[in-house]
């Protein structure tokens, strides 16, 4: 503990079994805003926050959950090193323990407490789960026992009371775990050294899961090695021992401190599972709720979408007689910034609903219901039920999604996961499919085929998923099949400020995105398609000698809009990289548009507001109509339902996403993986999209 | 009467006699050999299944507990 000038600095880290409430404690103490989420690994990385009171600064560190003091994952790593000391040394640990699931919660305890640091209890769930007798617990364990409900502010004020108290004059806790006699004496004896290091790691090296280091003294290496011989010669030895002997106490515990009655939480989960993880039932309402989930993104927001787009349309009749003065600024601010970031903004409901129906499944604890259900269907091509959590988060978002495959024990597995993950289509893909699915389905096909269509998108990254992952498995990283082992939690309301926080978040950094990189793109591309100007008369001559030769022309004034776009910088680009994409159906417009967006997936939609919308010239349309009416150079429609499709399978399967390669980077430790993934997606997406361009591009 | 653990009846309590090759994380999970596990349900494909111990709901393979032998207690 160190003093600065009158003020006190204290650390503490709150630690403990996965699911039982860390962050939820770390947030209402800190009034952080860590994600939440009723499954075991929600929190996957370390995280900082603090508070002051009595004068003193307490920094708290939120920790992935762990189940013991081996690490076999590499959240659960993370965690370790904090037990550890780390980098930073922590004055007191506060163990997070689950009223209701004491006895994984006390095991990891007794690991705990053994390695002679400042302990105290928060004990959460006390709402839901059986009344614990709180005086006899703390008696067991040695050190204070706090209840909290941290969601409800409730005992908030005791637990940093007392972990004040704590801080001044610290407890070590010394607990009777009953290892046999003989393994209690040879500690006893190891402890007399003065090399000795706590107590968890003489257990094991005593009992043979660890070797110590070479730099022991002589005559303290000697007693271990006469003490391991007579333990192993005693039958004493090895990892169930240890395992066992704590299981013994943590039982005794709990026997002693909760009553004797079924938990009602239980059997109401009980009640639920019967039907939720029903071999036919289950199955029927998984698909069914994944259905409903994308055929309300697709209906609700609809009615919100015309809200903002008619919103735009006013702020830009508005604006544009005030910068008539100046057409440069006025072409800048109605086609660039208002056309390109409005054009773009309108998918806000989507994503605002998106995230709703995430949020809630996390919050329910269905999540690991479906891994469940799902770990068959995964697990021939070697992902697992595991992978499916990471996955799923991916439709978020793949950065989240990648960091979350760190649950994962087999590092083979979580490659793949890793890899894959960027195929499951995140939110940012939802603007596209939005788009064209309503020019170029919904008004033919209605709005079940459009939700249809949304919810196969959605399904195409996973279904692709599956057999890639099933190479990556065979032939390039090789490997066994892989353990999968998940914590059931109580099914539990979602709790609303939660699911809202969520979506508020959401929506800030989608509008934040769209206030900066999409601004700065779409400024940029504006630019690129305005410059050069082509002068007047160029194009009136263009246009003469057009009209000669065909019947059918559109407008002077259209006619030099296009001109205008094929000439300048962008334009040029476009038309030079636009044969590679003749056979998935784009032309240099929607090419443009695609290879705009290679940094970021949302520039897409802004890229192309400002295309079409500039190709309109003066009475600009707004996007959904420009691309519905947009004609190729021979006076034929430029999109139909072949090239619709095509560029959502593009986007479906592409890699757009600079963070996602730099997270994949970072995770894997390795540039190559990284660029593998680009680079594989990449190649598909190409692929894919030329083929469903020529499946559909006959259908009327 | 011993069985294997892919053989165990669901619904039926049953006791571990032996964990045999499984991973150290279903013995930290509190599978120590003498406690008593029951198996809930199976997946749809037959395939994970979920298994009570220690007040607790666990889904696990049937293939990573294919060590543990059990036998059934009345
Ligand atoms: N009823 C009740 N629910 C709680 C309480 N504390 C947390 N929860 C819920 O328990 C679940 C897990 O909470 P988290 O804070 O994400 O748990 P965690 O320990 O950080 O989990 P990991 O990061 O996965 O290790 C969430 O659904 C919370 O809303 C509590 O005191 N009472
Ligand atoms: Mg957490």
């Amino acid at each position: 503990m160190s003093t600065t000038i009158g003020q006190k600095t204290a650390r503490i880290a709150l630690v403990g079994k996965p699911n039982v409430g860390k962050s939820t404690l770390f947030n209402a103490l800190t009034g952080s805003n860590q994600k939440i989420g009723n499954y075991p690994g929600v929190t996957v990385e370390i995280a900082k926050g603090s508070y002051c009171v009595q004068g003193r600064v307490v920094e708290c560190i939120d920790v992935p959950g762990l189940y013991s003091l081996r690490a076999m994952s590499e959240d659960e790593s993370v965690a370790l090193r904090v037990l550890q000391g780390g980098d930073e040394p922590v004055d007191l640990y506060v163990i997070v323990m689950d009223a209701g699931s004491m006895e994984r919660c006390l095991f990891l305890y007794s690991q705990v407490a053994e390695l002679g640091k400042p302990i105290i209890v928060a004990l959460t769930m006390t709402d839901v789960a059986p009344n614990l007798d709180l005086e006899a617990l703390a008696a067991r364990l040695g050190v204070p026992v706090v209840p909290v409900v941290a969601h409800k502010n409730e005992g908030l004020k005791e637990l940093q009371d007392t972990i004040e108290r704590t801080l001044e004059s610290p407890v070590v806790p010394d607990i009777e775990l009953g290892f046999p006699e003989r393994v209690r004496l040879a500690i006893q004896r190891l402890v007399e050294f003065k090399q000795a290091p706590n107590i968890h790691t003489l257990r094991l090296w005593l009992l043979r899961e660890e070797e110590p280091p070479r730099h022991i003294s002589d005559d303290f290496r000697a007693a271990l090695t006469e003490l391991r011989e007579d333990l192993l010669g005693a039958n004493l030895s090895g990892k169930v021992l240890d395992s066992q002997t704590r299981y013994a106490w943590a039982a005794s515990v709990r026997k002693q401190v909760e009553p004797a009655t079924t938990s009602p939480m239980q059997s109401r989960t009980d009640r639920i599972d019967r039907i939720l993880t029903h071999r036919v039932w289950g199955l029927l309402i998984f698909a069914a709720l994944m259905y409903l989930v994308f055929q309300s993104i697709y209906t609700l927001a609809t009615p919100l979408m015309d809200g903002i787009e008619t919103a735009m349309g006013a702020l830009s009749d508005g604006v544009s007689p005030l910068l008539a003065g100046s057409p440069l600024v006025h072409d800048l601010v109605i086609d660039g910034v208002i056309g390109g970031v409005g054009g773009v903004l309108v998918f806000l409901p989507q994503i605002m609903i998106l995230f709703f129906f995430i949020a809630v499944l996390e919050g329910t604890g269905y999540l690991a219901r479906a891994a469940f259900l799902m770990d068959r269907l995964l697990g021939w091509c070697g992902l697992n039920g595991r992978a499916f959590i990471p996955l799923l988060s991916s439709y978020a978002c793949a950065i989240p999604g990648v960091m979350a495959a760190r649950v994962m024990p087999d590092p083979k597995a979580r490659l793949a996961t890793i890899l894959v993950a960027p195929l499951m289509s995140c939110s940012a893909r939802l603007p596209v499919y939005v788009l064209l699915i309503g020019v170029f389905i919904e008004p033919k096909y209605g709005t079940a085929v459009a939700g249809l269509t949304l919810f196969i998108m959605h399904l195409l990254g996973l279904a692709v998923a599956v057999p890639v992952a099933w190479i990556l498995n065979r032939g390039v990283l090789k490997g066994p099949r892989l353990p999968f082992l998940l914590e059931f939690p109580r099914y539990q309301w979602p709790r609303w400020r939660d699911v809202l926080a969520t979506m508020g978040n959401k929506a800030k950094t989608f509008v934040t995105t769209a206030g900066t990189v999409i601004l700065a793109m779409t400024i940029l591309i504006w630019a690129a398609l305005y410059f050069p100007q082509s002068s007047s008369s160029d194009a009136q001559a263009a246009f003469s000698r057009l009209s000669t030769q065909q019947q059918e022309v559109t407008s002077l004034e259209t006619f030099e809009a296009q001109y205008q776009l094929e000439q300048s910088f962008l334009g040029r680009f476009g038309r030079a990289v636009a044969p590679a994409f003749e056979p998935a159906g784009f032309d240099w417009r929607l090419t443009t548009s695609l290879v705009a967006a290679f940094p970021a997936r949302e520039v897409v939609v802004g890229a192309m507001s400002v295309i079409f919308g500039m190709g309109e010239g003066e009475d600009s349309k707004e996007l959904r109509t420009a691309l519905a009416t947009a004609t190729r150079p021979d006076g034929t429609p430029l999109m139909n339902l072949g090239n619709a499709l095509s560029m959502m399978v593009f986007f479906a399967l592409c890699c757009q996403c600079l963070t996602t390669v730099a997270t994949i980077q970072a995770e894997t430790k390795s540039a190559k993986w990284a660029w593998f993934a680009f680079g594989y997606m990449t190649v598909l997406a190409y692929l894919f999209a030329i083929v469903t361009y020529q499946l559909f591009r006959g259908v009327a | 009467m011993p069985l294997s653990f892919q053989d165990l009846p669901v619904g039926r309590d049953a006791r571990i006699n032996e964990l045999g090759n499984a991973s150290d994380r279903l013995h930290e999970l509190g599978l120590t050999p003498g406690t008593i596990i029951r198996l809930v349900r199976v997946a749809p494909f037959g395939d994970p299944v979920e298994i009570e111990v220690r007040g607790a709901r666990l889904c696990l393979r049937r293939s990573e507990a294919s060590g543990i032998r059990v036998s059934l207690v009345e």
